[in-house]
């Protein structure tokens, strides 16, 4: 059967969404982890009944959960991300160094080709990949090299939240750390460079234009144009056609360029997506409009997506990993509210309705289209 | 036999329910019942204490006789009542507020 599956990742579990290529029923179970934190949890594209699912607590730590049947079960796989050799140290509030610690898994991306290997990010930021399924971890500590003593953590913590890998050349990866950056590798992991040129944060930093310390949201690609780069910064939307080497801004008429997920449509790599959020220290959508912004020239112009959402009162957030795409045609696109609500759209943003309203907050949101 | 009450969200994660009762090799302190939880339910390993250091999570307590024993050094023996059986060790999620 073809169809969708919706994985959720909420402040007080998982939500697993299921529903055939209409899109139009929706099954709901969970939650799974009752009473976690479920920071993330994604598919692997080499088989889609492997999930992984980043499970924390402030109580009692970090822990990894692996399904493979599609999430109707789950077992605990590995959960010791120790830092590579002497952790070292990173900026601290007051200026001073600070040793790096583990707090939780932001963000979990398996392999394109193969199930068993896995990459997560996580804070204090770092880079883990595992190629046994979960069970072990091996930190890429190339990453901390580049220049990771002068990084420092914004008020969301120092996290490693966002992990594109090349869709064909294995040794290329981006991350994207907050308040730190957006860095590459061309070596699968072993040395790693900041690649920052053209961002600019007046308002964040000394230095505009440091090479280090962008406060990056969110980093989006289309696997089929790999060299064209989309980033929600803290403030600005910004494209890169060059693999990061250099980026411009894209923000054009958008109401506030401030938001954090952005997103590409499954089969128009020009078309984008992002959610405009008020402001640094308003974190709901300006006028209290809930508006997905769409761009189908790759930015600068962009058009309020209304149909469906609330437009008036509403003063949620969509969090940075909290949209994403099927590849059903049409494109279905799907976002998760701090208000527990997970809207779809399965013409990609023209219409939308609320497959649920109450859940916990959303955290995440990730899809597979599944045939 | 030592008897040990895990918090709800762990006794969730290990699939158990009720007390866990776990065998103690030579003294019963806080480090060797929590070793044996560890060998019994892997999937424990890091949620009671750091895989690393082996220090107590800043939030998790460990009572037992009605005497809060977090702040004992890992290696002192556990009352007496513990080590027979008699009365559980509860390993407890601290109270944060709300």
């Amino acid at each position: 059967m073809t169809g969708v599956r919706v994985l959720v990742g909420t402040r007080k579990g998982a939500f697993i969404l299921t529903s055939d290529a209409k899109r139009a029923d929706w099954t709901v179970t969970g939650p799974h982890f009752a009473g976690w934190e479920i920071y993330h949890v994604k598919g692997s594209a080499a088989d889609p009944n492997r999930l992984y699912a980043s499970q924390s607590s402030g109580w009692f730590g970090q822990v990894i959960q692996r399904s493979d049947d599609g999430g109707t079960t789950w077992n605990p796989v590995g959960n010791q991300f120790a830092y590579d050799g002497t952790p070292g140290t990173h900026q601290w509030y007051d200026g001073t160094q600070h040793p790096w610690e583990f707090k939780r898994v932001w963000h979990l991306e398996p392999s394109r080709t193969d199930p068993d290997t896995v990459y997560a990010g996580v804070e204090d930021a770092a880079l883990f990949r595992s190629t046994d399924g979960g069970t072990s971890w091996q930190e890429l500590p190339g990453l901390r090299g580049a220049s990771g003593q002068l990084w420092q953590p914004g008020a969301g913590g120092m996290c490693l939240h966002t992990i594109v890998l090349h869709p064909s050349n294995p040794d290329r990866i981006f991350v994207a750390i907050s308040a730190a950056g957006v860095f590459r590798t061309d070596d699968a992991g072993a040395t790693w460079r900041p690649v920052t040129r053209g961002l600019k944060s007046q308002w964040e930093l000394p230095d505009p234009k440091a090479e280090v310390g962008h406060c990056v949201h969110n980093i989006a690609m289309h696997p089929s144009r790999p060299d064209v780069l989309f980033m929600q910064k803290h403030w600005d939307v910004m494209r890169s056609d060059n693999a990061g080497d250099d980026w411009h801004e894209i923000s054009g008429n958008l109401p506030s360029d401030f938001g954090f997920p952005i997103a590409v449509h499954a089969h128009e790599p020009e078309t984008i997506y992002v959610v405009p959020i008020k402001s640094d220290s308003e974190h709901y959508p300006p006028e209290g409009k809930l508006r997905v912004y769409r761009s189908r020239g790759g930015g600068n112009d962009w058009e309020a997506l209304t149909d469906g959402l609330p437009q008036q009162d509403c003063y949620v957030n969509v969090l940075r990993d909290a949209m994403a795409v099927d590849s059903l045609d049409s494109c279905g696109i799907y976002f998760g509210t701090t208000g527990g609500q997970v809207y779809a759209s399965a013409d990609a943003g023209d219409h939308w309705s609320p497959i649920v309203r109450d859940l916990p907050a959303v955290l995440s949101v990730e899809v597979q289209t599944l045939s | 036999m030592i008897r040990v009450v895990l918090p709800a969200h762990l006794r969730a994660l290990a699939k158990t329910g009720g007390e866990v009762l776990v065998e103690v090799d030579g003294p019963v302190t806080q480090r060797s019942v929590v070793d044996a939880i560890e060998r019994r339910y892997p999937m424990l390993r890091g949620t009671i204490r750091d895989q690393s250091t082996f220090q107590r999570r800043a939030m998790v307590r460990f009572f037992a006789c009605e005497e809060d024993l977090s702040h004992e050094s890992p290696d002192s023996a556990l009352p007496e009542a513990v080590a027979t059986g008699a009365e559980p060790l509860l390993i407890v999620g601290a109270m944060a507020g709300g």
